[in-house]
């Protein structure tokens, strides 16, 4: 999977943390490193040809990033990669992201396991409607 | 249970300190007396017995204007010292009209693109009379100028300016990531903002040499001090080798901490922060000047400690960190608004921030005597081992070359990263209690609105920009953005053609783009 930090926030302890997880939990993480745009993201997707993608923002930016994220993936017929939001997202925008498509959202407090599952439960049954968890 | 306890930065904890614990324990050379070398009970010798720490609340979003109206009401409800906080793209020297700044506009702070913006930001504040500081680091030259001209415009001197600029752009490429160029054309700036504020703006903090930020990416109060001292040690010597005297500068280096929860540990954190520099300054760096060797430091408290979940017990959470901090005799303070796991502060957050700080220094009696655990088994004993684990660390430093060659090689951010990952786990574990997180928690949360920053401000202001482009000299404009590019090829201080240019309506995006011609920008080595 991709794990990515977009927009210009240079805040990547919960991206770092979130990859050293899922990597200790078995999967080839691939981190883009800070600053990165959504056409330079969704072309990390692609290059790694990964069934998911988590961006982490904390910068308030998230649904301007999404969307745009999400159309790209679409024109780049990706657009079944597994879109996970982590960050400092209100309760309202959750609605909102999921509605752009985004399987899942990890606000601040979720905890490691938590996720590590929803990404096991994403991989394994990738035809399953999920129960989304937030 | 483990039978010894251990600190945040993994030092044990004994159960009881006794009178073992400072055997030869000379406090001539330990602590000396308020004030005085080498400063361990704090800079100066009545502390706020004589009067209390600066008041620093950390305010800014959305336009120039709202900003400007928060911060009369901040100084309306007796705030000692504004705090600007940028939005990402004047941080990252982007305009609000480039296509990366699309959706960061005003968000995390306030957008200031040209001199204009800044005008408007103080309108109605006068300069010669509130100190400001400005998180701002690798444009914090831009942004200075911009607020000396706007200074200059109130007919205020540049040497009645007091204040701070962030500036510490090593610390960026550690853990806060708003960098720009690479570490040796940044320091190349940092030394010419030196040299200009020397002669120019004397009064002016020209550096605030943070461990907060390390601190909220993971770093335990001893890799916090630590890789702190490591990068102010880099910014002494790269301003002596520019051919300055350490005495014309160091008085007006300034350090900026976090406070975390753990009273105790960050109480001996910052006692030892400045026996440690007072000793670098006057050992290594032959500073003859008590102010050079004084650490005089601004805290803010743990954002990272703070959580979304029942965010009202944050309040608890800050008025203990705020105590630390006050204990350890801080210099300024920011307190954090309770909601601040959750989004920007509202305004009533904002105003419970500062009324804890108000309790502590008129409420309790901690202000009535100068660093009162001074000679305590334990504070002393913490203070010792923390000292000793910094020194360690700042030799690792050392031994890789300095703080700019083992951030080349990635040295702090992997141990910083190493302790961020550990605490995670802890909590997953439930080795670490986060009350209402993973103990004590809720079935349900209460719902919360946060505040919102409106997205119309993004258009505001490219228009503002558009018209901006339209209005000014723009031949004046392009002829002062090459001499800038000539200057910043050669060495001579780009401070004075960067001042030209925008007093001329170059806006703060054009002038890093210039230098970004010049210096090329940073690439991190990025491995997890």
């Amino acid at each position: 999977m991709v794990v990515a930090k977009p927009g210009l926030d240079g805040h990547d302890r919960g991206a770092k943390v979130i990859a050293r997880a899922l990597r200790d939990a078995g999967y080839e993480v691939v981190y883009t490193g800070l600053h990165q745009t959504p056409e330079q993201i969704v072309s990390s997707v692609i290059a790694e040809d990964v069934p998911l993608l988590g961006m982490s923002i904390l910068s308030g930016a998230h649904l301007t990033i999404t969307r745009r994220v999400m159309d790209l993936l679409r024109e780049q017929d990706a657009g079944n990669t597994f879109v996970l939001v982590g960050g400092i997202i209100p309760e309202a925008d959750v609605a909102a992201l999921k509605a752009l498509g985004v399987a899942a959202v990890f606000t601040p407090g979720a905890d490691l396991g938590g996720i590590v599952r929803t990404v096991d439960r994403l991989l394994t049954s990738a035809d399953t409607v999920l129960e989304p968890t937030c | 249970m483990s039978s010894v306890a251990r600190s945040e930065s993994g030092l044990p904890i004994q159960a009881v300190y006794d009178g073992w614990a400072l055997a030869g324990f000379d406090p001539e050379v330990k602590l000396g007396a308020p004030g005085r070398y080498p400063f361990t009970r704090g800079v100066y010798p009545s502390m706020y017995t004589g009067r209390p720490w600066t008041m620093r609340q950390y305010a800014g979003f959305g336009t120039a204007k709202e900003s400007n109206e928060r911060y009369h009401e901040l100084v309306g409800a007796g705030t000692g010292g504004l705090s600007v906080a940028f939005d990402l793209p004047t941080q990252m020297g982007y305009d609000s009209d480039e296509a990366v700044a699309r959706g960061e506009v005003g968000k995390v702070g306030v957008a200031i693109d040209s001199v204009d913006d800044m005008r408007t930001l103080f309108q109605g504040l006068p300069l010669d009379k509130v100190s400001t500081s400005m998180t701002i680091n690798a444009p914090a030259s831009t942004l200075l100028l911009m607020y000396q001209l706007v200074a200059a415009e109130q007919g205020v001197a540049g040497s009645r300016l007091t204040g701070t600029i962030q500036n510490d752009v090593l610390k960026e490429y550690i853990a806060r990531g708003t960098y720009i160029y690479p570490p040796q054309q940044s320091l190349r700036l940092i030394s010419d903002i030196f040299a200009y504020c020397h002669k120019e703006m004397p009064r002016w903090n020209t550096i605030s040499i943070s461990g907060y930020h390390m601190a909220e990416a993971g770093a335990t109060p001893a890799q916090e001090i630590a890789f702190t001292l490591a990068n102010a040690k880099e910014y002494v010597r790269t301003a002596i080798a520019a051919g300055l005297d350490v005495d014309d500068f160091a008085p007006r280096l300034s350090f900026f901490f976090v406070a975390r929860t753990t009273l105790l540990e960050e109480i001996a954190k910052f006692r030892a922060a400045r026996r440690i520099w007072a000793r670098i300054m006057r050992e290594e760096f032959h500073a003859r000047n008590p102010k050079s060797q004084m650490l005089r430091f601004h805290t803010q408290t743990a954002g990272v400690q703070l959580t979304a979940q029942q965010p009202e017990v944050n309040l608890v959470r800050v008025a203990l960190q705020g105590l630390g901090a006050v204990l350890g005799g801080t210099q300024s303070l920011h307190t954090n608004s309770y909601d601040e796991a959750i989004a920007l502060p509202t305004q009533k957050a904002a105003r419970l921030a500062l009324r804890t700080q108000q309790v502590i220094a008129y409420e309790t009696d901690v202000t009535r005597t100068v660093d009162p655990f001074a000679g305590s088994y334990v504070m002393e004993s913490m203070t010792d081992a923390l000292e000793e684990a910094a020194l360690e660390l700042i030799r690792a430093v050392e031994d890789r070359g300095g703080a700019v060659a083992a951030i080349e090689q990635g040295f702090q951010k992997s141990e910083i990263e190493r302790s961020a990952y550990r605490v995670a786990l802890e909590i997953d574990n439930g080795e670490r209690t986060v009350v209402g997180v993973n103990k004590y928690t809720l079935d349900e949360e209460e719902p919360y609105e946060p505040l919102r920053v409106d997205p119309q401000i993004e258009i505001d202001q490219c228009e503002r920009l558009a018209a901006l482009r339209e209005e000014r000299d723009n031949g004046a404009v392009r002829r002062a953005l090459d001499e800038l590019r000539a200057t910043a090829q050669g060495s001579g201080n780009v401070m004075v053609p960067m001042r030209e240019a925008l007093r001329l309506r170059a806006t703060g995006g054009e002038v890093s783009h210039a230098l970004r011609d010049v210096w090329g920008t940073y690439v991190p080595l990025d491995a997890f």
